[in-house]
């Protein structure tokens, strides 16, 4: 259960950016979660409540855009997204690869403020 | 004032702070010369053991240490430390893995340029290490023979997130009607083309193979970073 930590963490990031912005207030914070990044999407939002309670950022919310994995199939040559995380392999070709392009990523992307 | 909300972008990668010391860990790793493993795996597959076995295998011929995770208690350094090798244990109180900062601050004091090779062993999680760069050049995941072949599907992440797959404890395998092909399937197929090692830190068996594979890796290592 490391998604408090990691909530902590986006809490943190999206107050000093609304910080740099002359205090804005934060509405929303946009944020992609990949499959494969380890962190849970139920776990990150309950966490992301209760880490914003009694902050300026009481009330806002947490929207998550997930991530689907994404390989590139060495036979199509082409990126490909797999059926399944525990398949790793071409859903065209079933050619098998290790090659992961997209699924990793934990990454705030924008923000919803009010001035 | 104005109610309507804006959006504003932001793109920054919620780990990057950890990202950041992991990447520098890797240069100071790689200046040096010391070829750092890493170590996850559930609780009670067997790394301690695995570990100790490693370290009094390489210990005449190397300069090897240790850093072990735990979230409480220094009993795997004791362990450890019987191997003779410099061993420091990291305790975590309650989080559930290391970060980058916490080998970071273990490693103050050490000499790296005096070290050959340098192993990590992470807190017992199949979840939450997986996140996490701590700047090693290999991570292993091991795998007791005891917990199930289907481990691998289980744990997607933490296992395609690894270089290298171990299976432990194959003295256990015939008691436990272990069926190898089973795990090696699923690890390959979480993780096409991992390699794999099969031992056991109580018979020996499979070690030498292991340890002449990261001897061979570390030959690799210095030669691409000359």
């Amino acid at each position: 259960m490391h998604e408090l930590s990691i909530a902590m963490s986006i809490v943190e990031m999206a107050q000093e950016e609304a910080e740099r912005r002359g205090g804005a207030q934060v509405q929303a914070v946009h944020l992609r979660l990949g499959l494969l990044s380890g962190v849970v999407k139920e776990a990150l939002l309950s966490s992301y409540e209760m880490v914003c309670h009694s902050t300026p950022l009481e009330g806002s919310q947490l929207l998550i855009e997930e991530i689907p994995v994404e390989v590139f199939c060495p036979q199509c040559a082409v990126p490909r997204l797999v059926r399944s995380i525990q398949w790793f392999c071409c859903p065209e070709c079933g050619t098998a690869t290790p090659t992961v392009l997209h699924g990793k990523e934990l990454e705030v992307v924008a923000l919803e403020i009010t001035e | 004032m104005s109610a309507e909300p804006r959006l504003v972008e932001v793109r920054k990668n919620v780990l990057k702070q950890n990202d950041v010391i992991a990447r520098a860990l890797r240069e100071r790793f790689r200046a040096a010369g010391v070829q750092t493993v890493s170590l996850v795996s559930s609780p009670g597959s067997g790394k301690t053991a695995f570990l100790e076995k490693t370290l009094t295998l390489l210990h005449p011929r190397y300069k090897v240490a240790a850093l072990v995770g735990d979230l409480a208690t220094e009993n795997d350094a004791t362990r450890l430390a019987r191997s003779q090798a410099p061993v420091k244990q990291i305790i975590t109180g309650t989080v559930c893995h290391l970060e980058a900062a916490m080998v970071q601050n273990a490693l103050e004091g050490w000499n790296l340029n005096n070290l050959d090779f340098l192993f990590i062993e992470n807190v017992g999680n199949l979840v939450c290490p997986s996140s996490y760069d701590l700047g090693e050049d290999l991570r292993f995941v091991l795998l007791s023979v005891t917990e199930g072949e289907d481990k691998p599907l289980k744990y997607p992440t933490i296992f395609n997130s690894a270089d290298v797959a171990v299976v432990t404890k194959s003295d256990l395998a015939a008691a436990v009607e272990f069926d190898e092909a089973a795990a090696k399937r699923n690890i390959q197929a979480v993780r096409p083309g991992m390699e794999i090692f099969k031992v056991s830190a109580k018979t020996g068996e499979g070690m030498i193979e292991y340890v002449e594979f990261l001897e061979r890796r570390r030959v690799r290592s210095r030669a691409a970073a000359v």
